[in-house]
């Protein structure tokens, strides 16, 4: 495992801590729960069959930086249960798992690992995802966390599962265990004279089995199913517009549903007239605290209720973006003395800061729920990352237990970390409730933008000394407001200091993927270019002179070797630049080429190599598209994404004033997957975003001789031109 | 504006009752239960909501039901013959050029205009064509695949 693993899920016996990175400030600890397990329960919903169960350590969640730690009851570490499985007469395989998709595909993978451990078919395993009456309890799907624990979570249930129809087989065939191999959904003996597949063993049967720690998995090197690029399941639903997302669904006699919004954040309300509203035909008006709401048969309706609402807001002013480092800076907690003597050294010595704007998600699905209530009863349907924190949420908001709560996530149009809450959710159930009838809640584009969390901004400053052997002699990086994800130094220091300082963001700020390793990244790649830069050293050399990590050190080369790294000087305006880091367990080296012209000032970015290592690979051609997906989004937040904002307002929230990453561009692109089978799979969703934007400052200085400390890097636009 | 009563949706004459003034995207999604089509962005900004009005590629968020008229309307839905995929949906498949998918039907649609259009379109031919069809899972590279794909098997298929 590799130093800077923060978190592990275990078994039973296994230490288990969970830290939450301190900017995700959209979370709350989540609470530890006990699950008494009425085994009776499964086979009424199921019907016959087998049920494998596995009991994994509860999550004990620690808010960082000092919260106090929520432990279960007593003394006996708390249990929960993470995963089930069934196998039914039928012959279909179905797992539960309180995980979501969003787009990353573990809908796919996860079904293979399964369908891997038990030997059978792909298309007969059935996942049941995020659906908190029938799925196990879990803290969320984000942390790039599904492939290291969940996936090996049902890696073992399958397992136990394969154990547990091996055994049934033995006692019908009469035959030594060991005569048994289970295969494509059956189990053969070995003279191949007896054979029942596993829905036959089921039959009849009600057997419960638990996953203990020693059942044994089948190595990587030995896949058939998990390792190779299956097709994305359900495929054909999403080409066909079959798939149903939140904001597709219908109940009977549902409304739609609005919010009215404060003109501004932190607007407080001065006067309200609901009456031409609640005159309107058809149209429910809600009034409640700080919420106000309107739910109608039609969005137009809807929208014209809302437009009749006659409101004033007292506003309160703000700074605006042009102020916000100066801001950050001097709201921030603990930060270093700006007159701390530093030891005297003949070292070179090298001072920098560099800033990182705020940005949106922007998912292309905004968020949205559909409530209904029936009797005490609430049911949700939202597009969430944390089903059961959204739960939570709603269970506090209208003072009801959590029992009478049920949240399904269908899969849902992507998230990238910002949908982690449950305002959709909330204000749909609200409305709900008052108009006595389902409401289906969809957040405009508008809305999106400006009530939505941002990535955090933030301020990095580093003070770094190198000797004129290459030799990296001090690293103090500080990072004001976006957070440690990412922040320590993987390259061999000996006086290291890396700190994280909060400050006080005008803006509502959260998760977004990978979180400030984006900011760290990009701070400390351009930094550890500009002392090679001053020593006159190639790039490339003057990282691995100061990497040990042997699984770092890897990327590196494979990515330098597959883009052709050159130390020596390109043609005008052309340059090539470079940069590496290891995150939960990923390791990344991004190297990027650019054409950057400094008297037009126009930047192209001609072509991009990311080379990755997780462990072993379960879906490699998914794997390429996470990567290459989030070196696509990653270039928006490189090169040109940045929120503007005024005085409580977003300036340009919008796709028309909100530039993303379009077609035109993604450069000629090249993904080099190192695969590890002999590694346990660690998660690539996030990390491999972070290595784009250091690569291309690079990329740019070495073109230019212009130095970009700060993103977006070009705002002012980008043009790609394939090589 | 008058209220509509009745559209010619993927090859059918089809009832209705709505005001004129609803956008064609909210009418197909929520009175007539097509819901294939996507909202994304409300400003033909995103592709995500793009149906074919007599074969031209159209953001159906910034249309009025009223101005419809007796145009054809050709939905995602409407694509491919009854349990059966195009060769393009397919080739979205192969190439697997989704990820969270929400905007793959607005990408399909898009793709379709162009190749009736452009039967063998460049790579640059489709990125101009595809450029007003955003991506947030940035899939963009394996779009193209597949509209390189379904071209050539729409092509075959004649």
């Amino acid at each position: 495992m590799h130093k800077g693993t923060t978190s592990r899920v275990g078994f039973k016996g296994q230490a288990v801590h969970v830290d939450i990175e301190p900017e995700r400030y959209e979370l709350a600890a989540a609470p530890v729960y006990r699950f008494d397990v009425d085994r009776r329960q499964f086979f009424k919903v199921l019907g016959a069959g087998v049920v494998v169960l596995l009991f994994v350590e509860a999550a004990i969640a620690q808010e960082s930086g000092g919260g106090s730690a929520r432990s279960g009851r007593g003394g006996s570490r708390p249990t929960e249960l993470g995963a089930w499985l069934h196998i039914g007469e039928d012959e279909t395989i179905s797992v539960f798992t309180g995980k979501t998709e969003v787009g990353q595909n573990i809908r796919t993978s996860l079904a293979q690992a399964v369908a891997e451990e038990l030997s059978a078919a792909l298309d007969r395993i059935e996942l049941v995802m995020a659906d908190t009456d029938r799925t196990p309890y879990d803290l969320g799907t984000f942390g790039s966390r599904t492939t290291p624990d969940m996936a090996l979570h049902l890696r073992r249930t399958a397992a136990a599962a394969r154990e547990a129809l091996l055994d049934l087989a033995a006692e019908r065939f009469h035959v030594d265990r060991a005569q048994l191999t289970a295969i494509d959904g059956k189990v053969i003996s070995r003279d191949r004279k007896q054979e029942m597949t596993f829905g036959q063993l089921t039959r009849g049967q009600q057997l419960v089995r638990t996953v203990t720690d020693d059942v044994p998995l089948k190595p990587a090197a030995d896949w058939k199913v998990a390792g190779t690029s299956a097709p994305k399941v359900r495929g054909a639903d999403f080409v066909t517009g079959r798939h149903r997302y939140t904001s597709d669904m219908k109940r009977e006699g549902m409304l739609h549903g609005r919010v009215l919004r404060p003109s501004a954040w932190e607007a407080t309300l001065g006067a309200l007239d609901v009456t031409a509203a609640e005159a309107m035909t058809g149209v429910t008006v809600v009034r409640d605290g700080n919420f106000i709401g309107v739910a109608a048969a039609d969005p137009l309706l809807a929208a014209r209720a809302l437009d009749a609402i006659h409101v004033e807001w007292i506003p309160n002013p703000q700074i605006s973006n042009d102020d916000l480092f100066e801001h950050l800076r001097k709201h921030a907690r603990g930060a270093p003395d700006a007159n701390e003597g530093e030891r005297q050294t003949r070292d070179i010595l090298l001072k920098q800061s560099y800033t990182i704007a705020y940005i949106a998600h922007a998912p292309l699905e905004p968020r949205a729920a559909v409530a209904e209530w029936q009797e005490k009863k609430l049911t949700v349907w939202t597009g969430t990352q944390r089903p059961f924190g959204v739960r939570s949420e709603l269970a506090q908001a209208f003072g009801i237990s959590e029992a009478d709560v049920r949240v399904i996530v269908p899969d849902t149009g992507s998230g990238y970390g910002g949908k982690h809450t449950g305002e959709a959710a909330i204000e749909a159930a609200r409305l709900a409730r008052a108009a006595k009838k389902p409401v289906k809640l969809v957040w405009t584009r508008e809305e999106e933008f400006a009530w939505a969390y941002f990535r955090p901004a933030g301020i990095v400053d580093i003070e770094s000394a190198v000797r004129r052997d290459g030799t990296i002699t001090r690293w103090h990086l500080h990072n004001y407001n976006s957070g440690t994800a990412g922040i320590r130094c993987p390259y061999e220091v000996s006086d290291v200091r890396t700190e994280f300082h909060r400050s006080a963001s005008p803006l509502r700020q959260g998760s977004y993927r990978a979180l400030a390793s984006v900011a760290n990244f990009f701070a400390r790649e351009v930094h550890i270019d500009e002392l090679a830069a001053k020593l006159k050293m190639d790039p490339l050399a003057f990282r691995l002179r100061n990497l040990e990590e042997p699984r770092l050190r890897a990327v590196l080369e494979a990515a330098a070797n597959a883009f052709g790294w050159k130390r020596e000087k390109l043609g005008p305006n052309r340059g090539f630049g470079i940069a590496c880091g290891m995150e939960k367990g990923g390791f990344l080296a991004t190297c990027a080429e650019v054409l950057a012209d400094r008297d037009s000032g126009s930047v192209q970015v001609t072509r991009i190599v990311a080379a990755f290592e997780c462990g072993a690979v379960v879906n490699p051609e998914h794997l390429k598209n996470q990567i290459a997906g989030c070196v696509a989004q990653g270039l928006g937040g490189a090169l040109f994404e940045a929120i503007e904002f005024q005085n409580g307002k977003v300036m340009n929230g919008r796709f028309s004033d909100y530039r993303v990453p379009r077609f035109s561009d993604v450069p000629k692109m090249d993904v080099v997957l190192v695969d590890r089978k002999d590694l346990p799979s660690a998660g690539a969703g996030e990390t491999p975003i972070a290595g784009i934007a250091p690569a291309i400052s690079n990329a740019i200085f070495a073109a230019s001789g212009i130095r970009l400390r700060s993103l977006p890097l070009v705002p002012d636009g980008l043009k790609v031109q394939e090589a | 504006m008058p209220r509509v009563t009745e559209l010619h949706v993927n090859g059918s004459p089809v009832k209705l009752d709505a005001d004129g003034e609803r956008t064609l995207l909210s009418v197909l999604r929520d009175d007539l239960d097509l819901t294939g089509t996507k909202y994304g962005c409300g400003e033909a900004q995103c592709g995500a909501c793009t149906v074919l009005l007599d074969g031209i590629a159209t953001r159906s968020c910034i249309v009025n039901l009223g101005s419809v008229g007796k145009r054809k309307i050709t939905t995602i839905e409407g694509l491919g013959k009854k349990g059966a995929l195009h060769p393009l949906q397919a080739a979205f498949l192969k190439c697997d050029a989704l990820q969270c998918g929400y905007c793959t039907s607005g990408m399909i649609m898009s793709a379709f205009a162009l190749l009736q259009r452009k039967p063998d379109p460049s790579d640059a031919e489709i990125v101009r064509a595809m450029n007003g069809n955003i991506c947030r899972c940035a899939v963009y590279r394996r779009i193209l695949c597949a509209i390189r794909e379904g071209a050539q098997a729409m092509k075959e298929a004649k």
